[in-house]
């Protein structure tokens, strides 16, 4: 396989005397999901945390294209092309869907200190936005403030916003939750699309969606990583189906 | 139906195609509201009351200045009689030395003040750019109530600071003898100076429009509703907002340096935090982030100071329960009760 884009090497943090993550090394390779499941309260949320530099770990490195980055501030790794999607959806509700994917494009183009040029008539913000949402089936909903959206199309729109960084990894936690049935299949054809684009490391209860989707899985309990390997490999493995699937699967 | 697509289609928005909304007429009565007003008092020989009016426009000014870092970028500084006060000085100092043609703060190579507005001006932005700089740099550091708490400091140890400064009269302030000059115009004339402060001020109102709408209204606005969501896309919240409270300063002390000479004297009641929190109450009362909310709410405010204070000493009661209810049952201010919520595009 080629070389890895996003590395994640003995990652530590913990909370007091929470270990919450525990030597966690994992990579994610062009053209792949990689899906991090785990019961809840495994640190799953806390790894991605560390990742997008939203919580500094307290010791190991995270590589982005072989480049350093555990220790850059979260717009800085945001630059370098590290897209997210939130598990709790982190959308600006009083502002129109365009409104909050805009800011994405307006990030990449690297101009925010442009004082005079009003944005609701500039096409090389408007274009890329009507593109994404298009492509996302939320071209109607342009308009519409975030606050009025349903569940699905929250997290719809949180999808945009991360494609509209060109990312080149996407962190995606729990993109899925909360979708139902019809949204769910969705997500999963977007995402089995996507990840010849960029890379996907992929958080998600939805075991059904995971085995789907992934080409490779780690499987972290209580902070630490219990197996890694690809979906087949975790389906039949004995430990994780005790630990974690067992209940699910039999 | 076409009016909605209008609004959605780039090329009519710059064509200004739009259809002016009820907010956008409420803002042009304002504005002709008030430069009507002070011409009929003009015409009435009521010369209190065009000065009233100018009061009016250049405490509006300040207020736009405070709603740019509060209402827009979400920054609640309880300090900005600061730069107002700065400004004031600013105005007051240079006039002092010209006058006596000693040069500016005793220092030998300095030059000997001016009177002419528009260097005192040009030096007003400079200055109170700065300081909001300096300000702005340290209390990012924090948020919430420890900036209001940080920016208030700041604001008293300046008030405290003019307060036993002997040489520009410390606490019994400066006079400004004759009013400040502007090339081919009488500055002493009432209204002539009241067309000044209106200018200034509709550039003030023009330019946070202006500010607004770009890229860098768009970033500050997210910074002020969701700060992770704009870190998030790659762009730093901090500097985003230093350059708004940097701009929100610069049009607060500008403000600031017309007060001065609107009362040919500077004192350091300009500095105090009562005008600060006054400039908090105007902004909200006018609703807050909303463009022409300050002029709305300064005059509301003036009006209420003047007549409700001729009337009964203790109107500060009845500005209370008015903020009481702007707080409790509309919250988007006056503007808010007249046109309705604010849109964006």
């Amino acid at each position: 396989m080629s070389e890895p884009l996003l590395q994640v090497k003995q990652l530590n943090k913990a909370f007091g005397a929470l270990q919450a993550t525990r030597d966690v090394s994992l990579d994610l390779y062009p053209g792949e999901i990689h899906a991090l499941i785990g019961p809840n309260g495994a640190g799953k949320s806390t790894l991605i945390s560390q990742i997008t530099g939203n919580l500094p770990p307290d010791s190991g490195e995270i590589l982005l294209q072989g480049e350093d980055i555990t220790g850059l501030t979260v717009a800085e790794r945001a630059q370098r092309g590290l897209g997210r999607s939130f598990q709790i959806s982190s959308l600006a509700d009083e502002l129109s869907v365009r409104r909050n994917v805009m800011i994405a494009v307006q990030a990449i183009q690297g101009s925010s200190f442009r004082f005079w040029k009003p944005v609701s008539s500039d096409a090389s913000l408007l274009e890329p936005v009507a593109t994404i949402l298009e492509r996302l089936g939320l071209s109607d909903r342009a308009g519409t403030l975030v606050a009025e959206l349903s569940h699905g199309e929250r997290r719809l729109v949180e999808m945009a916003c991360a494609l509209a960084l060109q990312p080149r990894a996407l962190l995606l936690d729990e993109p899925m939750a909360g979708m139902g049935s019809e949204g769910t299949a969705r997500m999963v054809k977007l995402l089995s699309e996507l990840k010849h684009e960029v890379p996907i490391l992929l958080i998600e209860h939805d075991m059904d969606a995971v085995f789907q989707l992934a080409d490779r899985v780690s499987v972290l309990v209580s902070g630490g990583v219990l197996a890694q390997g690809t979906a087949d490999e975790i389906r039949n493995h004995p430990a994780v189906r005790e630990a974690y699937l067992g209940e699910e699967t039999t | 139906m076409t009016s909605l697509q209008n609004r959605f289609n780039p090329q009519a928005l710059a064509a200004g195609l739009v259809p002016q909304s009820r907010e956008h007429w409420i803002n042009v009565l304002l504005v002709v509201g008030l430069v009507g007003a002070a011409m009929l008092a003009h015409f009435l020989g009521e010369r209190f009351y065009v000065n009233l009016a100018s009061r009016i426009a250049i405490i509006a000014m300040a207020a736009v200045g405070l709603n740019l870092a509060l209402g827009f970028g979400g920054m609640v500084s309880f300090g900005h009689a600061a730069f107002f006060g700065l400004g004031g000085y600013v105005a007051g100092i240079s006039a002092y030395h010209a006058f006596n043609m000693t040069p500016v703060l005793g220092i030998g190579f300095m030059p000997e003040g001016s009177t002419q507005m528009l260097s005192i001006w040009l030096v007003t932005l400079l200055v109170s750019g700065l300081l909001g700089l300096v300000i702005g740099k340290i209390s990012l550091g924090t948020s919430g109530v420890y900036f209001i708490m940080i920016t208030l400091a700041f604001a008293q140890m300046m008030y405290y600071f003019a307060n036993s400064w002997p040489a520009y009269g410390g606490e019994d302030g400066l006079p400004i003898y004759l009013r400040n000059e502007l090339p081919l115009v009488d500055t002493n004339h009432n209204l002539t100076f009241f067309f000044i402060a209106a200018i200034l001020l509709l550039i003030s109102l023009w330019l946070s429009q202006r500010l607004m709408g770009s890229r860098f209204g768009a970033a500050l606005t997210m910074a002020h509703l969701n700060p992770v969501r704009l870190a998030t896309a790659g762009i730093d919240p901090r500097p985003v907002k230093l350059m708004a409270f940097v701009i929100s300063a610069m049009i607060a002390g500008l403000a600031g340096a017309l007060y001065a000479d609107l009362n040919r004297f500077v004192g350091t009641n300009m500095l105090s935090w009562h005008f600060s929190g006054e400039l908090i109450v105007i902004v909200i009362l006018g609703g807050v982030g909303r463009l022409y909310g300050p002029l709305a709410g300064a005059i509301l405010f003036v009006l209420m100071e003047t007549w409700l204070g001729g009337v009964t000493q203790y109107w500060q009661f009845w500005l209370g329960l008015v903020l009481l209810g702007v707080v409790l049952f509309a919250r988007g201010g006056l503007m808010g009760f007249l046109a309705g919520r604010s849109k964006d595009v």
